[in-house]
């Protein structure tokens, strides 16, 4: 099977109203492809098209080399997970039951749905205990937007179609939705349709992106550094706005840059000890770590001299605090926030790793810049030196 | 007031009876009502003009008095239980659609999608999303529409399917006896009674069948 997905000329007529101009597309496995473009250009409608909730005037849509364009759609929808915006989540039934409604649909046994439901809720970061009995109105927007990719997840489904699945929430939850997306992808690895309005989002969650125009059809379908190196026409590079280098930190992850060891210090730890440290780096700040070795406060020189009372309670709280799986341009958004200039990066159980200060940004900046002329200078249209799926003629 | 307690602690059992015999008039007809009223809900929700039409149907049925409705049935079904569950299901009819059609229509579009997304058919969206999502709202319709028939069942004894509203009835044909208002009083006190305990029943049911979830 070379694609997971393929569309063949998708076309859909409203009455009245051409929405889907002969899109023709193929997905390959295990990526997350995104849909983006400004409003009415046809993209969600396209998303709607693959699972069948909107039927296709004309066209073909292959699922795993079949065509499932007329065969029943329930059972197709059951092979495809689908989470939208406002969630959906069934309001009358427990988190589990949510959860479990598509295995329960093909006829698993309780244990088995049991099981999974309690697999699913530790993948999206939940504790099964506290949360499977709950209602969605009881969680919080995020908590529900996790339940809801753990409920498009149940039966292990191939593919997943997602329509702004992170549009709803406040900038900071999406952010952190963003990542804990991306880090699950890497685990999971399916193969991802993605609908967003917002370049930034598309940059960052896809590997490839195909940005749809005012005339229905998709103007540009290509990895994110070609299309920000190689806009295919006027439409794409004004859609890209202004800024593409710093859109291309989207492109880095923390984890992959080098970070700064930073002097760091238990909360615990006596005060000629931590003022010992401070004195050895020739940084102005110290970075005081609780138990866990979770980041608390920044203190300076002059926090460690003044008179009594509890270290954790001194300084600076620690507000930058980032992930590996962020991007760079996440990370310079958090360290321009940041009191001390930098971002700290934590592991899953949010202990320290290590920061990002402004250095590996701009090596990234020029190390991007250089490997996009390098590659421009050979002529090569091959986004990473890695790929091999054909994508020249795209 | 002495007569009336004289004649309540002489004849209660025959009271009970009577209130019983009401009560068991109204549940069926309820029962029928729910059963018909939600099927022609479901039927129609989707559709905003025959919404309208099942409403304007039903609340016509509404406007037919309920003495002549009793009488035609008697003309159609003959006297009796038959004719009464008849006419009052068909009274019951407006509160319970006109409800069953609010509930379906106010479930959240976001829920419909997606159940429709993850391959539900639409036999189960209906069962296991819609229906118990609109509940609540059919179960207050179904509520009204039995506040509704509780008085209007007293009226049925005119066709001979009993209830209390026998001794209502009584009453008025023997104007004059010392007997005549304690009949037509306890009769009426039995029905707001009977209505009170159904009232009752509603909030339990509604308790026990409105899941955690959707509880105000």
């Amino acid at each position: 099977m070379e694609h997971m997905i393929r569309l063949d000329e998708l076309t859909k007529r409203f009455p009245g109203q051409l929405a889907v101009d002969s899109v023709s597309m193929d997905i390959p496995e295990g990526e997350i492809v995104v849909f983006v473009g400004p409003s009415g250009c046809g993209k969600t409608t396209t998303l709607k098209m693959i699972n069948r909730l909107i039927e296709p005037t004309s066209g073909r849509i292959f699922l795993e080399d079949e065509d499932v364009t007329r065969i029943n759609a329930d059972r197709l929808r059951r092979r495809i997970g689908y989470v939208i915006q406002q969630i959906g989540l069934f309001p009358h039934m427990t988190i589990a039951s949510n959860i479990a409604t598509v295995p329960r649909t093909l006829g698993w046994d309780k244990q088995r749905i049991a099981e999974r439901v309690d697999e699913l809720l530790e993948l999206v970061g939940m504790d099964p205990e506290a949360y499977r009995d709950r209602y969605p109105k009881e969680l919080s927007g995020g908590q529900n937007q996790r339940v809801g990719v753990a409920r498009a997840l149940a039966a292990d489904p191939a593919v997943m179609l997602m329509d702004e699945p992170f549009g709803a929430v406040d900038p900071i939850t999406r952010e952190r939705l963003q990542n804990e997306f991306l880090r699950l992808q890497d685990e999971v690895n399916k193969t991802i349709c993605f609908v967003t309005h917002d370049v930034d989002e598309a940059i960052k969650m896809g590997d490839r992106i195909a940005i749809f125009g005012d005339d229905h059809g998709i103007q540009q379908f290509d990895t994110p550094e070609m299309i920000l190196s190689h806009p295919a026409n006027e439409f794409v590079e004004d859609f890209l706005g202004s800024g593409a280098a710093l859109k291309r930190l989207h492109l880095r992850r923390v984890r992959e840059v080098a970070l700064t060891a930073w002097p760091a210090a238990g909360v615990a730890e006596d005060r000629d000890t931590l003022r010992e440290k401070l004195e050895d780096s020739e940084q102005s700040f110290l970075l005081l770590l609780d138990e866990q070795r979770q980041p608390v406060r920044w203190v300076s020189r002059r926090d460690l001299e003044r008179g009594e009372g509890r270290m954790a309670d001194r300084g600076l709280p620690v507000a930058a605090i980032i992930e590996p799986h962020a991007t760079l341009h996440d990370a310079l958004d958090e360290m321009i926030t940041s009191n001390v200039g930098c971002a700290v990066v934590v592991d899953r159980e949010g202990a320290y790793q290590g920061v990002v200060d402004i250095d590996p940004v701009m090596t990234a900046v020029n190390t991007l810049r250089a490997e996009l002329r390098e590659r421009l200078a050979v002529g090569s249209w091959h986004a990473v030196p890695t790929e091999t799926v054909e994508e020249g003629t795209s | 007031m002495q007569a009336l307690g004289e004649f309540l602690a002489r004849r209660w059992p025959q009271l009970l009876e009577l209130a019983v015999e009401h009560l068991l008039l109204v549940l069926t007809a309820i029962v029928l009502a729910t059963f018909i009223g939600v099927m022609i809900g479901v039927l129609v929700y989707r559709s905003a003009a025959l919404s309208s039409l099942a409403t304007a149907m039903t609340a016509t049925i509404l406007t037919i008095p309920s003495l002549a409705l009793f009488g035609l049935m008697v003309v159609w079904v003959g006297l009796g239980d038959r004719s009464a569950v008849i006419a009052l299901t068909a009274y019951a009819l407006l509160p319970i659609v006109r409800n069953t059609v609010t509930g379906l229509q106010g479930v959240d579009p976001a829920v419909n999608e997606s159940a429709k997304g993850m391959g539900l058919s639409a036999r189960a969206r209906l069962l296991r999303i819609d229906l118990p999502l609109a509940w609540p709202v059919i179960l207050t319709g179904v509520r009204v529409a039995t506040m509704l028939i509780v008085s209007i069942a007293a009226i049925a004894a005119y066709i001979g399917a009993g209830g209390l509203g026998n001794w209502i009835f009584d009453g008025l044909a023997r104007r004059g006896s010392v007997v005549a208002m304690p009949l037509i009083i306890s009769g009426t006190l039995g029905v707001v009674a009977v209505a009170f305990i159904l009232d009752g029943f509603y909030i339990v049911v509604g308790r026990v069948t409105t899941p955690r979830g959707i509880r105000d």
